[in-house]
């Protein structure tokens, strides 16, 4: 996984609570033999008339937020089905951060395997960054994983939570993978010995 | 300390337990098809990660290909993609594949043991729950999801929490035409679906030791169906022998070295199980499942339940669903339920001694007027073999339909499939709702019992034949 880093971007704003995951990504894209390239099809029946032509209505289609990499959101984000094509078709379009009030459980672990980093803000917190971004469309924030900041133009920013096994992960794009990578030296010697051991598997 | 086949396996594929993270499991052997896997892949691709031990890596192409009219293209875009997407990844990782035009093509837990893929201690993966099949050889062999293929792939391990053990222990001896799969179904009768789980069972007594390893990998497939991660056999003779000589089993120094190692790992005598389940051969039956679930499945000379026959509410629940489903009503003799279609095939019943006892059964006989038999080999080698023994002949002349290999009707995803209300007799593993097709009702049975349905248009206790 991509090591999360501190950056500046634009923070689009989808003012909807309980976005489940069938919005996130609708059932007949998840035939598809890839994990990638599902961003095309994020928030589809949403994003898209039925003639396939841009919902110039859907807040994302603004060209205000083209380009965001921070998703600000309504609360109990990401319910429904345990699909982990949502964290991956919202990882694709480009979102690395989503700041809500609440997650859907499935929903929140799925993104630490995917690169994307859940803030939690409290109610209040997130209503200021929803005024902010309504105010200033295109306004951009700076996220600081390694202190745990939010940094905004109009000082709403705050210093979020988060569970210190999982920052480390994020920061240093580790997946389960990569934690068991991290035992190579290990898996080495073991196999070493099995060789020796079973020298049959081997031949 | 006296251990348990699973715990020596166990422990000696334990690579690290790092507090605050589950224990890492070494995998010898990493199987795989084309449904589970591409995701696996591109996550490789994505990563910039490697296939870590190619060698370790057998693949085929079993549950979307065709089992007729191999030479034409793939019909099903979707399908199509799949299997070149395996194609292409197998090629780019360097590994073992059987494509459908491979002569060693077949349904991945039947090619598996007929080329020596899998010995006894091994721990063996694929992302399918069936992978139970192999324990039949002593190896600790479970399904797993398409992260952790990908995770296999990369580091050869796996973060494992360690499952309880349970004995089944089945003394005294099946009557002449029950089988394996009769036992299969009968543990799952007694234990329920939920029965094993978080267990891997092993299976154990005279009738187990009795059976061939057709047989035990029939018995251990269906360990999955019980709720058990995995089923395991202790090795013996029957073991050895069946692997003697296969393309991937050790020879010369090796074998001498390998069958020592072999030969040390049944449980020890006392070995502690969690759990213990004792049956006695000489009651079982040939099953019949009459719902929705494996559960739910009787002898042949029974009735159908009725809802009040459970008292567990969810039971009675699931009871009058099942009815429902199946079209069937409460009370019925089981030798009274009409078939429409029969099916003898998949990795549960695929193999050489299915077809001869099916055609044992088969011989002089004609397919009831309405119903439609077929025969899908488990993979060319057991076509091959039935057809040099001369079984084809006798399902043609019998006018059943004998195919190309594949898991054609046990999942229904190659196009293969009943249709809405159609009645199966299937030797394969899965009786849910919509299996077989949407609308399908499936019954599942032993190659026998399928092939016995299939001349007289219903169940018969072939015992009588
Ligand atoms: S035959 Fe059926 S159970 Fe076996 S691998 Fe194929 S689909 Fe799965």
């Amino acid at each position: 996984m991509e090591p999360y880093k501190k950056h500046e971007s634009i923070a689009a704003l989808l003012n909807r609570s309980n976005v489940d995951t069938d919005q996130i990504i609708p059932k007949q894209f998840l035939k598809k033999v890839e994990r990638s390239g599902f961003g095309k099809h994020l928030f589809h029946d949403w994003r898209f008339n039925d003639d396939g032509s841009e919902n110039t209505d859907f807040e994302l289609n603004k060209s205000t937020f083209k380009g965001a990499k921070i998703l600000v959101a309504g609360d109990n984000f990401g319910c429904g089905s345990s699909r982990e094509h949502a964290p991956w078709a919202i990882a694709d379009y480009g979102f690395n951060t989503i700041i809500s009030s609440s997650y859907a459980d499935i929903f929140f672990n799925n993104c630490f395997k995917n690169s994307i980093l859940p803030i939690v803000a409290t109610k209040k917190q997130l209503a200021s960054l929803m005024k902010e971004i309504s105010e200033n469309e295109g306004v951009r924030f700076i996220v600081d994983l390694e202190n745990q900041e939010l940094t905004t133009p109009a000082n709403n920013g705050f210093t979020f939570e988060i569970d210190p096994f999982r920052k480390e992960n994020l920061a240093k794009g580790l997946d389960d993978i990569g934690l068991t990578l991290l035992q190579t030296d290990k898996i080495d010697q073991y196999e070493e010995k099995h060789k020796q051991s079973y020298p049959w598997l081997w031949v | 300390m006296k251990k348990t086949m699973y715990e020596k396996i166990w422990d000696s594929h334990l690579v690290v337990e790092v507090p605050g993270q589950a224990p890492l499991l070494y995998v010898d052997r990493h199987l795989m098809h084309e449904v589970t896997s591409p995701q696996a892949f591109e996550g490789l691709r994505l990563a910039n990660r490697k296939v870590r031990n190619p060698h370790s890596i057998l693949a085929t192409m079993d549950h979307c290909v065709p089992t007729k009219d191999r030479d034409l293209p793939i019909a099903d875009p979707i399908a199509k993609k799949q299997i070149e997407t395996m194609a292409n990844n197998c090629q780019e990782n360097g590994l073992n594949l059987y494509d459908m035009k491979n002569p060693n093509n077949g349904v991945i837990h039947i090619v598996v043991p007929e080329h020596g893929f899998v010995h006894p201690g091994m721990v063996v993966v694929c992302g399918d729950s069936h992978t139970a099949t192999h324990g039949a050889f002593g190896a600790l062999a479970f399904g797993i999801g398409t992260s952790e293929v990908e995770h296999v792939m990369v580091s050869q391990t796996l973060p494992q929490q360690k499952s309880k053990t349970m004995l089944i222990q089945i003394d005294g001896e099946l009557s002449k035409y029950a089988s394996a799969k009769d036992i299969a179904l009968a543990i799952t009768g007694k234990i329920g679906t939920a029965g094993g789980t978080g267990h891997v069972i092993e299976y154990a007594g005279d009738a187990i030791t009795a059976l061939s390893m057709e047989g035990r990998m029939t018995l251990c497939n269906m360990a999955i169906e019980a709720g058990a991660r995995a089923g395991l056999v202790a090795p013996d003779q029957k073991t050895y022998d069946y692997l003697k000589g296969r393309e991937f089993t050790p020879s010369g120094k090796n074998w001498d070295a390998a069958l020592a190692y072999w030969k040390s790992l049944p449980s020890d005598d006392g070995a502690k199980f969690d759990t213990v389940v004792e049956l006695n051969a000489s009651k079982i039956e040939p099953q019949v499942t009459w719902g929705t679930s494996p559960e739910q499945v009787t002898g042949v000379t029974d009735i159908i339940p009725a809802p009040e026959d459970f008292d567990d509410e969810i039971k009675r629940q699931a009871c009058t669903n099942a009815l429902d489903y199946m079209g069937l009503k409460a009370h019925t003799k089981i030798t009274d339920i009409p078939v429409d279609l029969i099916f003898i095939g998949s990795c549960t019943n695929g193999r050489i001694e299915d077809f001869r006892i099916a055609a044992e059964v088969t011989k002089g006989k004609k397919v009831a007027q309405g119903v439609t038999a077929i025969a899908v080999p488990g993979s060319y080698h057991v076509k091959q073999q039935a057809e040099e023994e001369g079984l084809d002949k006798i399902f043609i002349d019998a006018g059943w339909e004998w195919r190309e290999p594949g898991c054609s009707m046990c999942l229904a995803m190659n196009g293969d499939e009943l249709t809405v209300g159609q009645r199966s007799a299937s030797t394969s593993n899965r009786n849910f709702e919509g299996r077989q097709g949407k609308g399908g009702r499936t019954h599942l049975v032993s190659p026998a019992m399928a092939a016995a349905a299939a001349s007289a248009g219903h169940f018969v206790d072939i015992r009588n034949l």
